[in-house]
């Protein structure tokens, strides 16, 4: 089913675009499996992936996913455990650099930059593409420090009272200012689970960045914290591109404007939100949305 | 499970039946890890017991109230107050005289000796130390409390037998009954021996002091912190997070495993072979004894600090990294902090070690007889350690005591070191 050649990438360079044309909808999965079902390419994309594969050794976790991202967009990448959703959001700001074994081959762009440029520096690509982890992980340090951390080390202010203005306003955003205004220098792993999640968004937007990737965020979470998260990602998508990985589908057709469907390392299907959870084009995502598995 | 028609009895009861011997297997394993834990505290304690009951005495020294007159016909006949002059009299013939004053009836070569030989020959020394400090002395009457010989000193703190015939005794009978005049008239007694703890070695025990060997450790083991902390801090940080995954790190790391099981004798050859003979350094000095022990201590202090840097959570670096720190921020501004109270841990570990380790030392010279107490890294000296095992060697019975007595300093700077670790620990942890 999935062949795996040298030459992929030029082979995926003659399917950029749309590759829809031809398929009869839900049916014929021989065909539909090597391409994506659905418009992969964005309005006005902010990064762009073209014939991704990414390799764990030998094993190809990630195997020919063109995708764009577009911005003041949300787009949920949904799909069965190990389908290597975390595998493609960790590709966007390199996070994957920190697997020895990990490889990626492809082109991926943020605006026109290619960033698997063998010159290209990571830091300010990662100060430009922030992530938040599944697993809330704030630094054991004060709340203040957590969220002045970025800005600190890339230098964005002069000064003590620009710093904390930029963690006020950063707090503000990810909706946790009010909880913890008066106890900013109590450690950030203090906080409840919810609120450790909002603090490591609040680090992320500190460093003002394009893109934010969001792996999971709310697995850990209750559903009132849940919640609060989506509300904020709501909110969140006015000034930045968010690509969000979740297992729910309903937090998908909650936050997301797009939603992207993986399986096996595949890019099976992408489309509007709307689209994929009323009309599933590709018998797989039916398959999925419906609960038949996954 | 197939077959429920077989086995009719409820679960609970099938519980119930093997519940009494479960727990009856628990209470057993309970009680065996008590008894090896009191055991093991028995042991420690029975150890105390004998070492302090060995060597407290050696915290006080006999003393003899002597009427000493400081005659300027011995000490200075010239009249010139020359240092010189002053230094080389014959400060024995002043105690000696003393001596004799007491015991008029004295008489005869043998006697004679045997009445000296009640003071040690470190009264002398005393005498000296004072005429040099204040010449004013010479001419003038002084009663002075000045250390009694060794065999005295053991004689009063019970350590040899008075009731015991005189062919077994290191005493002689005419000793005893000066020593029980003395005694009478409260003119000898044991007081705090502050010169065992300030003072040098000497081959006369109720001299011997521990400090050169304290000084000497001291000396040693600021040498070996500062050579053995940083790098094998530096070392386990680039092992550990810097360093690229292939078959020369996995080498590096299966030698550096290996070393922490070589026999520190080696590392004493190895130090003999490198730094004295190949380049030069003076033998028996701390700081020779600080690099061969650097090189001991730098497996475990390297080992214990990898693993405090692969417990610190990768949540934590993928946090810093996922904003934009880079690598070297990241293990300096996170990862190195939180595995801190490990590697400062690891290093007390190995530097206790250190502390107790005898036999690379003997390799490079460490264990001369070395009177003066050393002034610096440099200068010839021992430690306590070596100490313990030169006076354990000793024949006279009061070095007994004294053996004793240092292993009680050196098992007191052992704890001493480790409510430091503790302390240290606690300090770094509640900063998080
Ligand atoms: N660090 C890794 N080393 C080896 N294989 C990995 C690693 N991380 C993920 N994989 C493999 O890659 C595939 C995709 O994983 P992942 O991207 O985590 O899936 P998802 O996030 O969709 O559950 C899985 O088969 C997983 O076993
Ligand atoms: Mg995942």
């Amino acid at each position: 089913m999935l062949s795996i050649t040298p030459d992929t990438v030029a082979l995926g360079a003659a399917r950029k675009g749309v590759i829809t044309a031809g398929f009869s909808p839900v049916a014929d999965d021989a065909r539909a499996i090597n391409g994506t079902v659905g418009d992969i390419t964005s309005a006005d994309p902010r990064m762009t992936a073209r014939n991704v594969n990414v390799y764990y050794g030998d094993k190809l976790a990630i195997n020919n996913v063109s995708l764009d991202i577009g911005v003041n967009e949300v787009i949920a990448m949904i799909g069965p455990s190990g389908c290597g959703k975390s595998t493609f959001l960790r590709c966007l700001n390199r996070m994957n650099d920190t697997i020895d074994i990990c490889r990626v081959e492809g082109e991926i762009r943020l605006d026109d930059q290619d960033i698997y440029d063998s010159g290209l520096d990571v830091v300010p690509l990662r100060a430009q593409v922030g992530m938040v982890f599944q697993k809330p992980n704030p630094f054991p340090k004060s709340i203040y420090d957590n969220v002045a951390y970025g800005p600190r080390i890339h230098g964005l202010t002069s000064n003590k009272n620009d710093l904390d203005e930029v963690v006020e306003q950063a707090l503000l955003k990810a909706g946790l200012w009010d909880e913890v205004k008066d106890r900013l220098d109590e450690v950030g792993t203090g906080l409840s689970g919810g609120q450790q999640q909002r603090l490591c968004i609040a680090r992320t937007i500190a460093v003002a960045p394009e893109v934010i990737l969001m792996d999971e965020p709310c697995s850990a979470l209750d559903p009132i914290a849940t919640a609060r998260i989506e509300e904020l990602i709501d909110e969140l998508r006015e000034q930045y591109t968010i690509a969000i990985v979740t297992h729910s589908m309903q937090q998908a057709a909650r936050v997301s404007q797009r939603t992207a469907y993986f399986h096996l390392g595949e890019l099976v299907e992408v489309g509007k939100t709307d689209d994929i959870f009323t009309t599933p084009r590709h018998r797989l995502t039916e398959d999925y949305i419906t609960g038949r598995f996954g | 499970m197939n077959k429920p028609a077989v086995d009719q009895t409820r679960t609970i009861d099938r519980v119930n039946a093997t519940l009494k011997q479960r727990y009856n297997r628990e209470r057993r394993f309970r009680r065996f890890g008590l008894a090896a834990v009191i055991l093991g505290l028995l042991f420690v304690a029975l150890m105390f017991l004998n070492i302090i009951s060995q060597g407290y005495s050696a915290f006080y020294q006999t003393r003899i109230l002597l009427d000493i007159e400081y005659r300027q016909e011995v000490i200075d006949p010239a009249g010139e107050r020359d240092p010189a002059t002053l230094s080389a009299a014959d400060y024995a013939a002043l105690v000696k005289s003393a001596l004799r004053a007491l015991y008029p009836d004295v008489k005869g070569r043998g006697e004679k000796r045997e009445l000296y030989g009640m003071v040690s020959s470190g009264a002398a020394l005393v005498l000296r130390q004072r005429v040099m400090s204040d010449p004013e002395l010479i001419g003038s009457r002084q009663a002075l409390w000045l250390p009694a010989d060794d065999d005295i000193d053991m004689l009063v703190k019970g350590r040899i037998d008075r009731n015991a015939p005189e062919s077994e005794r290191r005493i002689k009978n005419r000793v005893l009954a000066w020593v029980e005049q003395l005694e009478a008239r409260g003119a000898i007694e044991k007081q705090f021996n502050l010169g065992f703890l300030t003072g040098g070695d000497s081959r006369e025990p109720e001299l011997a002091g521990i400090g050169g060997a304290v000084m000497g450790s001291l000396y040693t083991l600021i040498v070996t912190l500062l050579l053995s902390f940083p790098i094998g801090v530096a070392t386990a940080l680039y092992l550990e997070e810097f360093a690229p995954r292939n078959r020369w790190t996995d080498l590096v790391e299966v030698n550096i495993n290996n070393l922490a099981a070589v026999p520190s004798i080696v590392f004493g050859l190895l130090g003999l072979a490198v730094f004295i003979n190949f380049f030069g350094l003076p033998r028996s000095a701390p700081l020779v004894g600080g690099m061969v022990l650097t090189l001991m201590t730098l497996p475990t202090i390297i080992i214990a600090s990898r693993a405090a840097l692969k417990a610190v959570p990768p949540s934590i670096r993928e946090a810093a990294l996922g904003i934009g720190a880079s690598r070297t921020q990241t293990v300096f501004h996170h990862v190195l902090p939180l595995a801190m109270p490990g590697m400062l841990t690891g290093t007390i570990i190995g530097m206790a070690q250190a502390l107790g380790e005898t036999a690379p030392l003997l390799m490079i010279g460490m264990v001369a007889f070395i009177v003066d107490i050393p002034g610096g890294p440099m200068d010839p000296a021992t430690v306590l350690p070596v100490q313990i095992f030169l006076w354990a060697d000793s024949p006279e019975r009061a070095f007994m005591e004294k053996t004793s007595a240092a292993i009680m300093v050196l098992l007191g700077f052992l704890i001493l070191m480790n409510v430091i670790a503790v302390i240290l620990r606690k300090r770094f942890e509640r900063r998080w």
